[in-house]
C-alpha cells in the first residue's frame, strides 16, 4: 500500500488535505478530503445579542464576510418579524450583488481561469493570473484590477469597508445611499456589464473553440450525476438575496422547491470522525455514503448547481449567456464539474446587470432605510446565496433577544461530500501504476478548484494556484519520492 | 546587498488579512520589489523544511495572523520566531485574540458537542466527533488536535510589534513595511497605530457632550441611528474611548458604532475592564442621586451581553482570559 499526501498548505474554510491511497498495482484504491479546521462559532456565539450577529459571523470568512452579513442580517429580519424597508432591501441587494460580480470575476482570473486561457498542461510558472495577461493582453490585466476596485468601492460606500462590512440591521441598513454615490454606482455597473461580456468572449475564443478544452470540459473524469441546489425568485430565476430554495433531481426535475424557514425538513449533515467539516445531504433522500446518481442524497451547490436548479437569469444579457452554455453543453442539467467556471462567468454577468438595474433606481436614495422591530424575537432563518453556494444561518434567542441556539451551514459544507467525490474520481482516473506526476496533479487540482472551495485560496493565490505537495509511501510507510508543484 | 526575508503566516484566521493585504493594490508590488518572501501559504509554495533550513534569526520579519488554537500553528509560529528577527503580530486576532477568541467562553468538548452532535441539521446517532486519529482500513488519517483555549500570539511566543485591526487598515500597513526597511522603528513591544483613542478622532467628537450621560441603553435596532450624532449621546454602546485610534473610522462611516478591534489605548492593558469603566462612569450619571437600587440594575441591564460586547475582540488577551474551565475539564 502507498499513501500519496497531498496537502495544499492553504484554506479550504481553513486548510484542506488530500491523502490519496494506492494499492498494490499502483492504481487509487481510496482518497481523503480532509478539513483540519475548526473555530466554533456555533457554541461561543451563544449569549451574544442577537444583532451582532452580521458583526460576529463576517469573521468566519474574511473573503466573503458580505455573504455572511447578508445571511445574519436577513436572519434578524426574521427573528425581530421586520419588513425591511423598499430602498433597504435594494440597498442590500445592491451591495451583495457588487460582492458577487467581484469575488466571482476575481476567481476567474485569479485561479480557475489560468487552467484554460493559459492550458492545463502549461508550465505551473505561466499557469496564473500574469499568464492570462499575457494571453489576453495587458489592458486585459488593467481591467480585472480596476474593476475588481469599483466594485469594492460600492462595498466601501454601503458598508464602511469591504473586508468586514457594517451596515445590516433587523428591518433594514444604517446609512442611506446619496445621489452622488449612486452616480457611481451607476458607473461602475456600466463598466462591471461591459468587463463581464468581454470576459465571456475570451472565454469563447480560448475555450470554446479549443476542441481540447472542449473535451476535457465535456468529458468523464469531471462528472458526476448529482442533486443541485440553488435560490430563486418567483419566477425560477436564480436570485443570490432572496426568495425560496430550489432543488432538482440528477435528472433536472424539480424535488423540492421550499422556503428557507423550512430548511431542517430538506438539509441534514453528516459527520465522519477523520475531518472538522460536516457533509451536507438531501434528507428526505438519505445518507448513502459518498456516492452520487438519484438514491444518494448529495447535492452540488454554487454556480454550475444555481444555474440547473433555476429556470435561467433575470436580466437579459445574462440569460442569453446561460441560454448559449446550455445549448452548447447539451441542456439542463449539466453535470461536469469544470462547467462551473462557465457559470460563474454567466452568474457575474447577471450580478453585474443587477448592480446597475438597481442602482439606476431612483428609489436607492431615498432617506426610508429602516423599519424598527416592534416583536419579541424568539427564532430567526436567514438564507443567501453565497459565491461558493447556499448559506444558511438560524438563531433561536431569548425575549431579549440574547441568542440561546446558533446553527450555521456554509457553502463549502454544502459541497464538501461532491468536492471529495470529484477529486476521488479524478485522482482514480488520473493515477495509474503510480505515476503521479505534475501534470496529473494538476488535473486533480481542478476537479477540486472549479469548486472554488476555498475562498482565500481563490483571492489569494497570486500565482494562480494552490501550492501543492505529494508525498508517495510505499507499504511500509517509507518516502520514495517527493513531488512539488512547480519543480 | 540581498533584500530582507520576509515571512507571512496565518494561524486560526479568516482570509481578511490576506485580502486587506491585497487591497494595498499597486503598493504590494513596491513591497514585492523590496523584499524577498520566503513563506506566504496563500500566494506561494513553500516546504516547512525550506524554513528548517533557515539560519536562526535569517527571516528579517515575520509577520502572523489569526490566533492560535491548534497544535500545527504552535509548532509553526514556534518555528518562525527561532529563524526571525523580528515578529509581528498581524490583526486582531493574533494581537488579541479576535472573534476566535470568544471561544474562551466555552471550550473544546462543549465546541464538539454543540458543532457534531447538537445542531438541529446534525443526524449523528452514533455521536461521532473528529479524532485525531482514524484508522481507515487502508491507513491512518490524522487532523491536528484542537485545543481547549485560544491564545493570542504573545502568549504564545515573545512579539516585537503589533499591527491593529479586523483587518489593519492598507495605509498602515504600509506605514509598518517602510519603518521596517528604514530601520525607523519605535520601542519593541510597541502597536503599531497612533496611540490616542478612537473617541478623540471620531469624526462625530463635537457633538459628544462635555457631560456625558446615558439615561437608558439603546441597542442598534430600537433607534433610528442618527447619522451626525456621537453614539454614546444616543444611548448607543460605543467602545470608541476604550478603543486606539487608526482604522480610518469605518464603521463610524458607516454609521455603527465601534466594537474595540484595535484593542486598548496606550499603556491600558485590559480593553473590557477600561470600557465597563467608562460605560459605568456614564450610565444615569444625570439624576444618579435619586436611583433606586432596582433602577440602576435596570439600567445596566439594558446591556444585553456586557462581556461579548466589551471584550469582543480581545478575551484571549484579558486578565480573565478565559471562562473558569471546570476541574478535570
Amino acid at each position: 500500500m502507498r499513501k500519496v499526501t497531498i496537502d495544499p498548505i492553504t484554506r479550504l474554510e481553513g486548510h484542506g488535505k488530500i491523502e490519496i491511497f494506492l494499492n498494490d498495482k499502483g492504481d487509487v484504491d481510496k482518497a481523503y478530503l480532509q478539513i483540519p479546521e475548526l473555530r466554533g462559532f456555533e457554541k461561543f456565539c451563544e449569549g451574544r445579542a442577537a444583532e451582532e450577529m452580521p458583526r460576529i459571523t463576517t469573521m468566519i470568512c474574511g473573503v466573503c464576510p458580505t455573504a455572511h452579513h447578508m445571511a445574519a442580517t436577513k436572519a434578524l429580519d426574521d427573528l425581530f418579524k421586520v419588513e425591511p424597508t423598499s430602498t433597504a432591501k435594494k440597498i442590500r441587494e445592491l451591495m451583495y450583488n457588487a460582492f458577487q460580480a467581484e469575488d466571482h470575476i476575481l476567481h476567474f482570473f485569479f485561479l480557475g481561469g489560468p487552467d484554460f486561457v493559459v492550458g492545463p498542461t502549461a508550465p505551473a510558472a505561466e499557469r496564473n493570473v500574469l499568464g492570462v495577461i499575457a494571453k489576453a493582453g495587458l489592458e486585459a490585466g488593467g481591467k480585472v484590477i480596476e474593476v475588481r476596485k469599483r466594485l469594492r468601492n460600492i462595498m466601501r460606500a454601503i458598508a464602511g469597508k469591504p473586508v468586514m462590512p457594517t451596515c445590516g440591521l433587523p428591518g433594514g441598513v444604517s446609512k442611506a445611499v446619496t445621489e452622488e454615490e449612486r452616480e457611481q454606482f451607476i458607473e461602475t455597473g456600466e463598466y462591471a456589464v461591459d468587463f463581464c461580456k468581454f470576459a465571456l468572449g475570451l472565454f469563447d475564443d480560448i475555450v470554446l473553440k479549443n476542441k481540447d478544452y472542449v473535451d476535457l470540459v465535456t468529458g468523464d473524469v469531471y462528472k458526476h450525476r448529482t442533486y443541485y441546489m440553488g435560490m430563486v425568485d418567483e419566477n425560477n430565476k436564480v436570485n443570490f438575496y432572496d426568495g425560496k430554495i430550489r432543488v432538482v433531481d440528477p435528472n433536472g426535475k424539480e424535488f423540492a422547491k421550499f422556503r428557507p424557514q423550512e430548511y431542517l425538513d430538506h438539509v441534514s449533515e453528516h459527520v465522519e470522525p477523520w475531518s472538522y467539516v460536516k457533509f451536507c445531504y438531501l434528507k428526505k433522500v438519505g445518507w448513502k455514503g459518498f456516492v452520487d446518481g438519484e438514491d444518494s442524497g448529495i447535492y452540488r451547490v454554487a454556480p454550475l448547481a444555481r444555474l440547473n436548479a433555476s429556470d435561467g437569469m433575470a436580466t437579459p444579457l445574462a440569460q442569453e449567456a446561460h441560454d448559449k452554455m446550455y445549448e452548447i453543453l447539451g441542456g439542463k442539467p449539466v453535470h461536469n464539474t469544470l462547467a462551473f467556471h462557465w457559470a460563474r462567468l454567466v452568474e457575474a454577468l447577471y450580478a453585474s446587470e443587477r448592480v446597475l438595474e438597481l442602482a439606476r433606481d431612483p428609489e436607492l436614495t431615498s432617506p426610508d432605510i429602516v423599519n424598527l422591530p416592534t416583536e419579541t424575537p424568539k427564532e430567526g432563518i436567514g438564507v443567501v446565496e453565497a459565491p461558493r453556494g447556499t448559506l444558511f444561518h438560524h438563531y433561536q434567542t431569548d425575549e431579549n433577544g440574547v441568542l440561546t441556539k446558533v446553527n450555521l451551514i456554509v457553502a463549502t459544507g454544502n459541497n464538501a461530500a461532491p468536492i471529495w467525490m470529484s477529486v476521488e474520481k479524478a485522482a482514480k482516473s488520473l493515477i495509474h501504476k503510480g505515476e503521479v506526476s505534475d501534470g496529473i496533479l494538476n488535473m486533480i487540482e481542478m476537479a477540486f478548484r472549479a469548486y472554488d472551495p476555498c475562498h482565500a485560496c481563490a483571492t489569494h493565490s497570486l500565482p494562480g494556484r494552490m501550492p501543492l505537495e505529494v508525498s508517495v509511501y510505499d507499504s511500509k510507510g517509507g518516502l520514495i519520492r517527493k513531488l512539488k508543484r512547480g519543480e | 546587498m540581498a533584500k530582507p526575508k520576509v515571512a507571512f503566516y496565518w494561524c486560526a484566521s479568516c482570509g481578511g488579512c490576506e485580502e486587506t493585504v491585497v487591497d494595498l493594490n499597486e503598493d504590494i508590488l513596491k513591497v514585492a520589489d523590496a523584499v524577498d518572501i520566503v513563506l506566504w501559504p496563500v500566494a506561494l509554495d513553500f516546504k516547512r523544511k525550506d524554513i528548517e533550513a533557515l539560519g536562526d534569526g535569517e527571516i528579517a520579519v515575520s509577520f502572523i495572523n489569526g490566533s492560535v488554537r491548534l497544535e500545527e500553528q504552535e509548532e509553526m509560529v514556534k518555528l518562525l520566531r527561532q529563524k526571525s528577527g523580528l515578529v509581528v503580530a498581524f490583526g486582531a486576532c493574533a494581537h488579541l485574540g479576535g472573534i476566535p477568541g470568544l471561544g474562551n467562553f466555552t471550550n473544546r468538548e462543549e465546541i464538539f458537542n454543540r458543532a457534531y452532535k447538537e445542531t438541529p441539521s446534525v443526524e449523528n446517532p452514533e455521536g461521532v466527533v473528529p479524532q485525531e486519529k482514524t484508522d481507515i482500513g487502508v491507513g491512518e488519517l490524522t487532523l491536528p488536535e484542537f485545543y481547549d483555549t485560544v491564545k493570542t500570539l504573545a502568549q504564545t511566543i515573545p512579539v516585537d510589534y503589533y499591527l491593529p485591526g479586523c483587518p489593519p487598515p492598507p495605509n498602515l500597513i504600509m506605514d509598518a513595511v517602510m519603518a521596517i526597511l528604514k530601520g525607523e522603528l519605535p520601542e519593541k513591544g510597541s502597536v503599531l497605530a497612533p496611540a490616542k483613542a478612537l473617541c478623540d478622532v471620531c469624526p462625530r467628537a463635537e457633538t459628544k457632550p462635555d457631560k456625558l450621560s446615558i439615561a437608558e441603553i439603546k441597542r442598534p435596532w430600537q433607534i433610528k441611528i442618527d447619522p451626525e450624532q456621537c453614539f454614546l449621546a444616543q444611548g448607543l454602546i460605543c467602545m470608541g474611548p476604550a478603543t486606539r485610534s487608526g482604522c480610518g473610522e469605518t464603521c463610524i462611516k458607516a454609521n455603527m458604532p465601534c466594537r474595540g478591534c484595535f484593542g486598548p489605548v496606550e499603556g491600558v492593558v485590559d480593553q473590557g475592564a477600561k470600557a465597563l469603566s467608562m460605560i459605568a462612569s456614564i450610565l444615569g450619571l444625570d439624576g444618579e442621586d435619586k436611583m433606586s437600587d432596582d433602577d440602576v440594575k435596570k439600567l445596566i441591564e439594558g446591556i444585553a451581553d456586557p462581556a461579548g460586547t466589551v471584550y469582543r475582540f480581545s478575551l484571549a488577551s484579558s486578565l480573565l482570559g478565559r471562562k473558569r474551565m471546570k476541574q478535570g475539564v
